[in-house]
């Protein structure tokens, strides 16, 4: 991040980045930049709370009329602790264990189904979703990973994409689709409750955890690649 | 809430181990008051519209998101999933304010929205972006941008 600011800089053009860590911005000093306090994925701090993000963004901005630099300013304000204040009222999704005698498929498609009108429900509520990158429907997304999770071949829904790529998004839209339906719950859970739930808790989080033991497994560079991207570290270490 | 320390490991080994360039020049080009400023937003986010590409692993292209683009088709392909992305589903502008410049275009706070933004995937390398960047840099010029704020996520 501070590379363009430095490079655009460079060719003429004011900038000012936002910067979520910090010891990498005092080392690379681009022209401007603002710490802010909060996690990775979140830098404008709080999500549907447009005054808080407007803070930020102005003092970013304010940043711009500094006399000289390299500046680098702390933010003052912090994110609501996501933890405590968010998960008020939250409960963890129903889960289905997978049955003795059921595939992972059919538990998967079971818990899709179970999960389908929330997801559709926080599409509507929000007015945008996020699912979709792989470009398949769910339930063809749900068989596609289990098929590769169960140490099939399947064909690859976009032939002119490598496999482990097609492969990160629909584990991604997957990770999609239960968070938003889990989101679209009444409560408000934090991300450590949300990854808890999945991770732990959902056929869905079984799935891509067999799919993360194949890729390590894989002799193919690009498939053992997987490994560190379709999970999130800490959970490697769980995991693993 | 999260500083370097309080990043769960094994992400903060690796984050704290990336390669930071350590630049020998500082550019500082100034420019007129924030209200009378065009300001772009340029995003690490790996964020692109839903019918464009995802990002390749090792991508160190851009995607162009359009001021025009509907909230419905913003999407992120970062390859990455050592970062929360709860808070994006929720509300893009946690790390895609279009909204909120906007509202302060309108409050006369600045003076306009760019036409196009672009997004990047940060985890590449700083020194593979350099000729993208420097690219960029003269079609944003086209833009009439004079302000461009850089949002990692």
């Amino acid at each position: 991040m501070g590379g363009l600011g430095h490079f655009l800089e460079d060719e003429g053009l004011p900038t000012v980045q936002i910067s979520l860590v910090r010891e990498h911005t005092e080392q690379i000093q681009p022209p401007r930049a603002l710490w802010v306090p909060f996690i990775l994925g979140r830098p404008l701090g709080v999500p549907g709370d447009p005054e808080f993000q407007k803070r930020v963004l102005r003092a970013a901005l304010n940043l711009l009329e500094a006399p000289s630099g390299p500046i680098l300013e702390d933010y003052p304000e912090e994110a609501p602790e996501a933890d405590e204040s968010e998960a008020d009222g939250w409960v963890c999704p129903v889960s289905f264990a997978v049955a003795k005698d059921e595939s992972l498929g059919g538990a998967l498609g079971r818990e899709i189904q179970q999960y389908r009108t929330w997801f559709d429900l926080g599409r509507q509520k929000r007015g945008r979703t996020m699912f979709g990158v792989a470009e398949l429907e769910i339930e063809a997304l749900g068989d596609f990973l289990v098929a590769y999770a169960d140490g099939g071949d399947p064909d690859k829904p976009d032939p002119d994409l490598p496999l482990a790529r097609i492969l990160r998004s629909a584990a991604d839209d997957l990770k999609t689709f239960y968070y938003e339906a889990a989101t679209a719950q009444p409560g408000s859970p934090s991300p450590d409750d949300l990854a808890n739930w999945f991770w732990t808790m959902t056929v869905g989080g079984d799935v891509t955890v067999k799919i993360w033991n194949r890729a390590r497994a894989s002799e193919d560079p690009e498939i053992k690649r997987l490994q560190g991207l379709i999970m999130p570290g800490e959970w490697r270490e769980h995991f693993g | 809430m999260v500083r370097m320390a309080e990043i769960p490991e094994p992400s903060r080994v690796h984050i704290a181990a990336l390669p930071c360039h350590d630049y020998e020049t500082k550019p500082w080009v100034k420019g007129p008051p924030i209200k009378e400023r065009r300001v772009a937003i340029i995003s690490t986010a790996g964020l692109q519209r839903r019918d464009d590409r995802p990002y390749a692993f090792d991508a160190n292209d851009y995607r162009i998101i359009p001021g025009s683009t509907s909230p419905g088709d913003i999407v992120m392909s970062h390859i990455s999933s050592n970062f929360d992305r709860s808070g994006f589903q929720q509300d893009y502008n946690i790390a895609f304010p279009l909204d909120r410049l906007r509202e302060m275009a309108a409050d006369g706070e600045i003076a306009s929205v760019a036409e196009y933004h672009y997004s990047f995937m940060g985890s590449t390398h700083p020194d593979d972006m350099e000729p993208t960047a420097r690219h960029l840099a003269g079609l944003l010029k086209s833009d009439n941008v004079d302000a461009v704020v850089l949002i990692p996520v």
